[in-house]
């Protein structure tokens, strides 16, 4: 039974134990390196994106015919492309698209699963089959293969591209969402909450959502590495971000036919993109041992 | 278990009729005229029409639709290639043995290698072989198979000259291709198996075996493998759809002609038709894939079988 005491208490005690509830994830975090490493990676990537003006040596277009497929040296740490263009300077300002799109890709298909989630978890009945079963459908089209299509579709560029990603994270929130509104309907705070006439509005931003923000916060923090990946595929094979911009994928593919002459060209965007997803991913490994210490037994 | 499988069957029919309507839809609003970039230089508006309506464009959304799935559906066809006017369906079936051959390479390298290098990181938890396989399986996880697949082709095709870095002709063709593509699925794989293992070996079930005096081996293979076995199993599947999808870039970079060549060839013609038809027809390999790790699931949890008995509806999540 409810008494009148726990009703009153109803939404106190969420303010102060989520701020102490940071506090021992972070600590946590901080105590084990490779997320240490992780974030300390990721963190100078994303200042080597917002500061890539200062950083890049030369500018990203800048054309020297004469210096053109040199080697890497003092003055070309990355060495040039067949333009006589700045590897280094090109991968720097190659952070900023691939580090955006990762990113804001992301954000967008988890905020639109959460919303497809929320929707079914809390209708169901007709609501749920329809939205899970478009999600069903949504997943048996691998990844890359729904993100081709619709950047097919879309065209060039850093919006479409960054749309044409998003896709493939609506599932994976959708369902987490969903599950956890599943989970926790019948409890008793939900019904103490209903019972003192919360909207639902309410109840979904206050209860639902802070319940489901773990695994959330660690599948999409493990997603955005994948979608670098992807979003690199698209411009290799030609879509996504098109060249002259420089986008670490299509500088991939442009020197993917010099690879015997100027194997630099390939190698550095590559291992650029492997150090974001690595950092990415062991950031997010840590993250996810941090918010969830039964696995750490 | 019969209906089980009728009824898994059945339940695959509204996601592949979903799937095609979800692909055909998305391409229907390809911006532009298709039919302009076929006639080249300035058609007369005549010849456009013609165009459009020997192709059907000018029909309604729905009646193209309705054609479309009617093709693949009763006659299993899947139209006409927009620039070549050759039948896709030919090019599809004649192309997917080399890309499912790749597909099943790497996913049997993903089970034969990753599975082990799970188990034994478990059992060693935390010392240096648990840390070093797990480090290389990290490094796995954060490398887009295209660049693995050039890095592979600079190694062991430029610097070495051991194996071919393009085309068919032999198995040693097929090697560079499968390891690139593999390599992701094996780290994966050995990742699953080797959390799913840690939750295991912690049941209590285990400790009893252990008190019984069962010797380290048993235990792992009679008790702790087989219960760790479904999570390994989802990896493989959904591993799967990213094998085949992975072989589209792989395909193009080895110059094999398989589907995935086939797609990135109608991406670069705008060849929608091409496109839409690999796109689905790799997505409806996929989904029968998905739907033989169900029923080995099934077959190898009693619990999924007795809930089936009991109820009349299983939600399955296909999520990793």
């Amino acid at each position: 039974m409810l008494t009148l005491n726990s009703i009153t208490m109803e939404d106190q005690p969420v303010k102060p134990r989520r701020k102490s509830q940071f506090v021992i994830v972070a600590r946590r975090l901080s105590q084990n390196s490779s997320a240490v490493i992780g974030f300390v990676v990721a963190l100078l990537l994303a200042l080597m994106a917002i500061f890539a003006p200062i950083i890049a040596p030369y500018p990203y277009q800048k054309q020297d015919l004469t210096h053109s497929r040199a080697a890497p040296s003092a003055q070309h740490i990355m060495g040039t492309d067949e333009l006589g263009r700045d590897i280094f300077s090109r991968i720097v300002w190659g952070s900023r698209f691939s580090l955006s799109v990762g990113i804001l890709a992301v954000l967008l298909g988890t905020a639109v699963g959460m919303v497809f989630g929320a929707l079914a978890g809390y209708f169901g009945r007709v609501v749920d089959d329809i939205i899970m079963r478009f999600m069903d459908i949504l997943q048996s089209i691998p990844g890359i293969l729904l993100a081709i299509t619709i950047s097919v579709v879309l065209g060039p560029g850093l919006f479409n591209t960054l749309l044409a990603l998003s896709f493939g994270g609506i599932p994976m929130a959708c369902r987490l969402l969903r599950a956890s509104i599943l989970g926790i309907r019948h409890q008793e705070y939900l019904e103490a909450a209903t019972s003192i006439n919360a909207s639902t509005t309410r109840i979904i931003l206050k209860h639902v959502i802070p319940n489901t923000f773990s695994p959330l916060l660690v599948s999409s923090t493990m997603s955005i590495g994948n979608v670098i990946m992807m979003g690199a595929m698209l411009s290799f094979i030609g879509l996504g971000v098109q060249p002259p911009t420089p986008e670490w994928g299509s500088m991939i593919s442009g020197g993917r036919g010099l690879i015997r002459t100027c194997p630099w060209m390939v190698t550095f965007p590559g291992l650029f993109i492997m150090l974001t997803v690595l950092a990415l991913n062991l950031f997010g490994d840590g993250l996810r041992d941090a918010l969830d210490p039964k696995l750490k037994k | 278990m019969g209906r089980y499988i009728l009824k898994r069957l059945l339940q695959m029919i509204p996601v592949v009729l979903g799937v095609t309507i979800l692909v055909f839809t998305i391409l229907y609003f390809i911006p532009g005229d298709p039919v302009r970039l076929l006639l080249g230089a300035e058609p007369t508006p005549a010849q456009v029409e013609a165009k459009r309506e020997a192709m059907g464009l000018n029909e309604p959304y729905l009646v193209r639709l309705g054609k479309y799935v009617e093709g693949i559906v009763l006659h299993f066809d899947f139209g006409k290639s927009w620039i070549y006017n050759t039948p896709v369906t030919s090019e599809l079936l004649q192309r997917f043995p080399r890309t499912l051959t790749i597909a099943v390479i790497c996913m049997l390298m993903q089970i034969l290698i990753g599975t082990p290098l799970g188990i034994i990181a478990a059992v060693n938890r935390n010392k240096w072989g648990d840390r070093l396989s797990m480090f290389i399986a990290m490094f796995g996880i954060s490398m887009p198979n295209f660049w693995i697949a050039l890095m592979l082709v600079l190694l062991f095709s430029v610097k070495l000259g051991w194996l071919p870095p393009f085309g068919i002709g032999g198995l040693k063709y097929y090697i560079l291709p499968c390891i690139a593509n593999a390599f992701p699925g094996i780290a994966t794989q050995a990742r699953q198996t080797r959390s799913s293992m840690l939750e295991v070996i912690r049941s209590d079930y285990i400790t009893t075996a252990r008190a019984k005096g069962m010797s380290e081996f048993r235990i792992l293979m009679k008790h702790a493998l087989p219960n760790a076995l479904l999570p390994i199993i989802t990896v493989v599947g959904n591993g799967m759809g990213m094998l085949l999808a992975g072989t589209v870039v792989i395909e193009m970079i080895f110059g094999i002609p398989g589907i995935g060549w086939y797609l990135v060839g109608g991406i670069g013609n705008r060849d929608i038709n091409v496109v839409q038809s690999s796109v689905i027809f790799l997505a409806i390999a996929f989904t029968m894939i998905m739907l033989l790790v169900d029923l080995a699931y099934a077959f190898i949890d009693p619990r999924v079988k007795a809930q089936f008995a009991g109820q009349k509806r299983r939600h399955h999540h296909a999520h990793a």
